[in-house]
């Protein structure tokens, strides 16, 4: 909403600096985005009048024009405007001030210079010159009114406040509504716009008819006849101030109409009434299949349950959105039927919405409008059409207002206000407050108000918003500042996001890079790395308005964004690149929101660095994204088991899944080649996955403590022959199984003479010990000798050493 | 034969004289067993004391016992001077070229966003605010309806929203949360005042992205409800994370805003931390951060609208409340003086290394 300031000022004098002015009505919830000056650069600039116009002796073209500058001062000036004359009022700027350069349309400093001959001191400015257009053919004219003397910002130029509004204040879409919170904010009385006229015209009553049947979606219809009308362009006035407030001119009727929605906040709408068949304005639902011609030149099929605005006939207008171009005024228009009306703010919107169309009136019949405001405005909008259009207006006006409504009432105490605002205001200052903003305030002692709400504060209903009302006007700043008092409400304990920031410290401090990519991707850069049949279970959900392809789906593992990351990163990273990321993945669920489980992904690729930190030293390999999960799971106080996994992202046999607990927790491996040349990876990528969710039920509140051993342990080293495929954890477990033996740490894996082919050594440092004694070398060899009965037997393994 | 008196000296003489001349550990050995050993010289000398008459085993006595001490002390002294060497010499063979570069360690960071988020979490939890989180795909009901915005409101707007492709009854009613105020109902619905949490969490707008706005972002939810909580605990609560985020300098400024969930609705400026509050910059351009105003919008907040609270049964007349939202990115950008909010997710490693 753009409000130019000068019209604003015809309702209420500003008496602050309209930064000033703008920071208060932002304070008090209306906010100033912007403040839009044309004639800011006109410093210097004076309004002037031409008192002689004199032959410049050596050019045939140009004039030495000798303007006065108020107070007696005058100057002669070289102009070269075929237009100037004697007697004119025009736009002087005097030597040093900046306009722009009529040839090049720079900025420039005007000097004094000589030309043919004689010198000029300041200059006679053309549009261009001023920056009002691209004019340059003639110096501008001012009005006879305008005040030699006078800065020509003040004569010409205005500020035009462009308001950002929450669309709780429809009564604010309006220059009046502004100026009331003007009012209400510096103190200064309102003026409203005069909506007197003389019906000089014969009655309306008999030549239209208004019926509503549809009186759910139109509490009220205004309608008013206008005849005699000359069409043709507004006057300039009016010109001006819907330009400037970003309107477009159409003609005189249809700009009065659209300047008293900018004045008033009331949509109104001109028909051409010999358009109308019948005489006749029907306010009804759309029947099915009936289609209108718009005035934006569209054809719309007119969706069920729109509220159309019909004649005997046809619909001609869809309430509240836009006229249809049949019943339109031209130029031929001599008898315009003026429509001022209130529409149920939901069915506009929804109107609105399916057609596809916006307007200036959808706008605010959509927040709800004033049910009082339509006979106000379209009296005010005949009379200008009276005034402005040397129209006659008819006697009465039709009013049918199915849905009137009382005057809202609302008790509000003190104690409300006190509780709500932390601060106990004044009676007086409350009520003058309220007062000001056009409510009528009673105080009740001891500790009532009742307030009566003005027909244009529709969002005002509940004790509170009276509270909001007062606290605005006084200032939020005003209010005091104090800390929360009373009981702190008890603890929950939050284990998922608990074990999520561990896990992000965790990883932070193993070395890599946390990361955070979006949720939405698209249905192919998931299929890059997931299982197709995996995704026939868990199919993606879809995103029904994506912005773009690529943000069209829910992504179900975290897994492409982090290849992809990771890519990116490998270009500009020589060495190692780590990355990973803590967030949710989304399973979709039969008619139920999705599963968010929380999930860690980390990838990790290249080649480490040396000892000066050259990547120089060996490849990442599997064991290294193996000794992250291992840390992580560590640092989760979780118990995990590795075995061989298979997964389609993974490499076979490169890859094993990690399992908590009886279920599946989560991969590590190698991604697959395959998977990573779909991202441009050309080298070997390791990755691990964990499932947080499946986590949870296996991480202990906290650690439970172990007493530390008392007597000396015993280390001895155990070496035995197994089959190659059988995996190493397996022995460690045997050997771990027993119970004096408090850990096997396997140091050494060799194949080769003299292992028979098909096998492998597996060399364990095995340390013995008891929690009760000191072990016997007897006890040591009694149990070394159990340990390695049962390797053979279960695992088929031969003792080496 | 000299007299035993003269032999002390002389074994004093040739031993201390011996003792300068040992370099090592092993000479020590040979110099302690040559005259303090069980056959050292002056062993022997003791030894003899035995057949002299009193008068002079005492003397001779008193002048052995006093050399033993006093060789006893030569030898540690001359140890301790041996041994200071020998460290001296260790440390001069490996002297260290301590500039040179440390043995690189692999380097992990959270992301500028976690940071920023866990002070600010932090900086509630300290007023008594406990952490919740809720889901991100929402019910209409939760992230509209209950928030006193049905379907055909105009604040609608103020939140374009990602539908989830999902009709139920021939309306879509699932959707990507524009905010993390669900989360004010869901909780409400679960527990009784008091009540004090933040929610953080992921939220999402269909939205043309611009330096200043992403579609997908990070918000902080606040929310307190209690017997006799006001718009002052409201104010005083900002303040105080405006002070402990940004620092005590920065001046605020309250001004009535818009929610349909809460009443009186009131927003939350800074200025600038950028051009201070000036509008531009010192070379005298425009400040981008704050579009030339001076000003930054932090926050959303209010009083719960009683609607809100009676609909999840409470006594709206005894108990009030307020709620906040406030954009995590926005905070990290002001903090870090990044200034395009889409640099955070491109996850550029150039950029997060740096934090």
């Amino acid at each position: 909403m753009r409000v130019p300031v000068k019209w604003l000022s015809e309702y209420v004098d500003i008496a602050l600096p309209l930064p000033e002015l703008a920071r208060r009505l932002t304070m008090a919830g209306l906010e100033v985005g912007e403040i839009i000056t044309s004639g800011g650069d006109w410093e210097g600039v004076s309004i002037a009048q031409v008192v002689e116009v004199a032959k410049h002796p050596k050019a045939d073209r140009l004039v030495l024009a000798t303007v006065e500058l108020g107070g007696g001062e005058r100057q002669t000036v070289v102009c070269g405007a075929p237009n100037v004359a004697a007697g004119q009022k025009v736009a002087f700027a005097r030597e040093g001030v900046t306009v722009i350069d009529g040839r090049t349309g720079k900025p420039t400093a005007l000097r004094r210079a000589v030309i043919r001959g004689v010198e000029s001191v300041g200059m006679i400015c053309s549009e261009k010159e001023l920056g009002l257009s691209d004019y340059h053919e003639g110096i501008v004219v001012l009005p006879e009114d305008a005040a030699v003397g006078a800065p020509l910002a003040s004569y010409l130029g205005d500020s035009v406040l462009d308001f950002d509004l929450r669309p709780n204040r429809p009564d604010a879409l309006s220059v009046v509504g502004v100026a009331r919170e003007v009012g209400a904010l510096t103190g200064q009385p309102v003026r409203e716009p005069s909506i007197e006229y003389a019906e000089a015209g014969p009655p309306i009553k008999g030549r239209v008819t208004v019926e509503v049947p549809a009186r759910d979606l139109c509490p009220r219809y205004c309608a008013a006849l206008i005849e005699g009308i000359r069409t043709g362009p507004s006057p300039v006035w009016m010109q001006e101030r819907l330009t400037a407030a970003g309107l477009r001119l159409i003609n005189n009727v249809v700009d009065i109409t659209n300047y008293v929605m900018l004045e008033m906040g009331q949509p109104l709408h001109a028909f051409d009434f010999k358009k109308l068949r019948g005489g006749k304005i029907v306010v009804r639902r759309g029947r099915p299949g009936e289609r209108l011609a718009l005035l934006d030149g569209s054809q719309k099929e007119l969706p069920p349950d729109v509220l159309v605005i019909a004649d005997a006939e046809v619909a001609v207008a869809v309430a509240g959105v836009m006229g249809g171009a049949d019943s339109e005024v031209d130029d031929k228009t001599t008898t315009v039927l003026l429509e001022s009306a209130n529409f149920n703010a939901a069915s506009i919107r929804r109107t609105s919405q399916a057609l596809k169309v916006r307007t200036d009136a959808s706008n605010r019949f959509e927040k709800g409008l004033s049910r009082e405001l339509p006979k106000l405005a379209a009296c005010r909008a005949v009379k200008l059409m009276v005034e402005l259009c040397g129209a006659k207006a008819a006697q009465g006006i039709v009013d049918v207002y199915p849905g009137r409504e009382k005057e809202v009432r609302i008790t509000v105490t003190q104690e409300r206000l006190r509780r709500v605002l932390g601060v106990d205001l004044p009676v007086s200052r409350v009520r003058q407050v309220l007062g000001s903003l056009g409510f009528s305030c009673r105080h009740v002692p001891p500790d009532r108000y009742v307030v009566r709400v003005p027909h244009w504060r529709t969002d005002v209903r509940i004790p509170d918003d009276v509270a909001e009302e007062v606290a605005r006007i006084v200032g939020y700043d005003e209010l005091p500042m104090t800390q929360l008092r009373g009981e702190v409400p008890a603890a929950e304990r939050q284990p998922r996001r608990e074990l999520r920031e561990r896990a992000r410290d965790v990883l932070a401090a193993a070395g890599m890079q946390e990361v955070v990519t979006y949720s939405l991707t698209d249905r192919e850069t998931l299929a890059k790395v997931l299982d197709p049949e995996d995704m026939a279970i868990y199919p993606p959900l879809r995103i029904a308005n994506p912005m773009s392809r690529e943000q069209e789906y829910l992504r179900t593992t975290l897994r492409a964004d982090l290849l992809e990351t990771l890519a990116s990163g490998l270009r500009v990273e020589p060495g190692v690149v780590a990355l990973f990321e803590t967030s949710r993945v989304y399973l979709p669920r039969e008619d139920d929101l999705p599963q968010e489980v929380e999930s860690v992904c980390g990838v990790l690729s290249g080649v480490k660095p040396d000892r000066w930190g050259q990547p120089q030293g060996e490849a990442v390999g599997f064991f290294d994204a193996k000794g992250i999960i291992e840390r992580l799971l560590a640092g989760l106080e979780v118990n995990a088991t590795f075995e061989e996994g298979h997964d389609f992202a993974y490499l076979p046999g490169h890859t094993a899944a990690v399992t908590v607990g009886d279920g599946r927790a989560g991969l590590v491996g190698q991604v697959h080649p395959r998977v990573a040349a779909g991202f441009d990876i050309d080298q070997d990528v390791f990755m691990f996955e964990l499932n947080l969710e499946a986590l949870l039920p296996h991480v202990p509140d906290l650690p439970r403590y172990q007493p530390v051993a008392r007597f000396p342990s015993v280390e001895q080293d155990l070496a035995v022959t197994v089959d190659e495929s059988l995996p190493a954890a397996r022995v460690q477990e045997a050997i771990e199984g027993s119970p004096l033996v408090r850990r096997a740490r396997l140091f050494d894996v060799y194949t080769g003479p003299p292992v028979p082919p098909g096998k492998k050594s597996l060399a364990f440092s095995v340390s013995f010990q008891s929690p009760g004694h000191t072990l016997t070398d007897a006890e040591v060899e009694e149990e070394r000798r159990r340990i390695v009965q049962r390797l053979e037997r279960e695992l088929g393994a031969t003792l080496r050493g | 034969m000299p007299s035993l008196l003269e032999e002390l000296k002389e074994i004093e003489v040739a031993a201390r004289s011996q003792l300068a001349e040992a370099r090592d550990d092993a000479a020590l050995e040979e110099w302690r067993i040559a005259y303090l050993g069980r056959r050292g010289r002056l062993t022997l000398v003791l030894r003899a004391l035995a057949s002299l008459p009193l008068e002079e085993r005492r003397k001779v006595g008193a002048e052995a016992n006093r050399l033993k001490e006093a060789l006893g002390a030569a030898l540690a002294q001359r140890q301790a001077q041996l041994e200071e060497a020998r460290l001296t010499a260790v440390m001069e063979r490996g002297r260290l070229d301590v500039t040179l570069p440390g043995r690189p360690r692999a380097q992990g960071r959270l992301h500028p966003v976690t940071q920023t988020l866990r002070d600010v979490l932090h900086c509630f939890e300290s007023m008594g605010f406990q952490v919740v989180e809720g889901p991100e795909v929402e019910w209409d009901r939760y992230n509209f309806e209950a928030l006193r915005i049905p379907r055909d409101h105009p604040a609608r707007d103020m939140w374009a929203t990602l539908w989830v492709d999902y009709e139920k009854d021939g309306e879509r009613s699932m959707l990507l949360r524009t905010h993390t105020s669900p989360n004010q109902v869901r909780y409400m619905e679960g527990h009784q005042p008091p009540i004090r949490i933040v929610v953080p969490g992921r939220v999402y707008r269909f939205e043309a992205t611009d330096p200043i706005h992403d579609w997908m972002h990070t918000q902080v939810e606040g929310l307190a409800v209690d017997e006799g909580i006001s718009m002052a605990d409201l104010k005083g609560t900002l303040a105080e994370f405006v002070r402990r985020i940004f620092g005590a300098d920065r001046k605020m400024f309250f001004h009535c805003d818009y929610f349909p969930f809460t009443e009186p609705s009131m927003g939350l400026l800074i200025d600038c931390v950028v051009c201070n509050g000036e509008g531009r910059l010192r070379d005298g351009q425009g400040c981008s951060t704050c579009k030339e105003t001076g000003w930054i919008e932090v926050l959303g907040s209010g009083m719960v609208h009683p609607e809100i609270l009676a609909n999840v049964g409470y006594d709206a007349e005894r108990y009030t409340g307020f709620a906040w939202g406030m954009g995590i990115e926005r905070i990290a950008m002001l903090r870090y003086g990044v200034e395009d909010v889409r640099l955070f997710y491109q996850n550029d490693l150039r950029l997060l290394e740096q934090f």
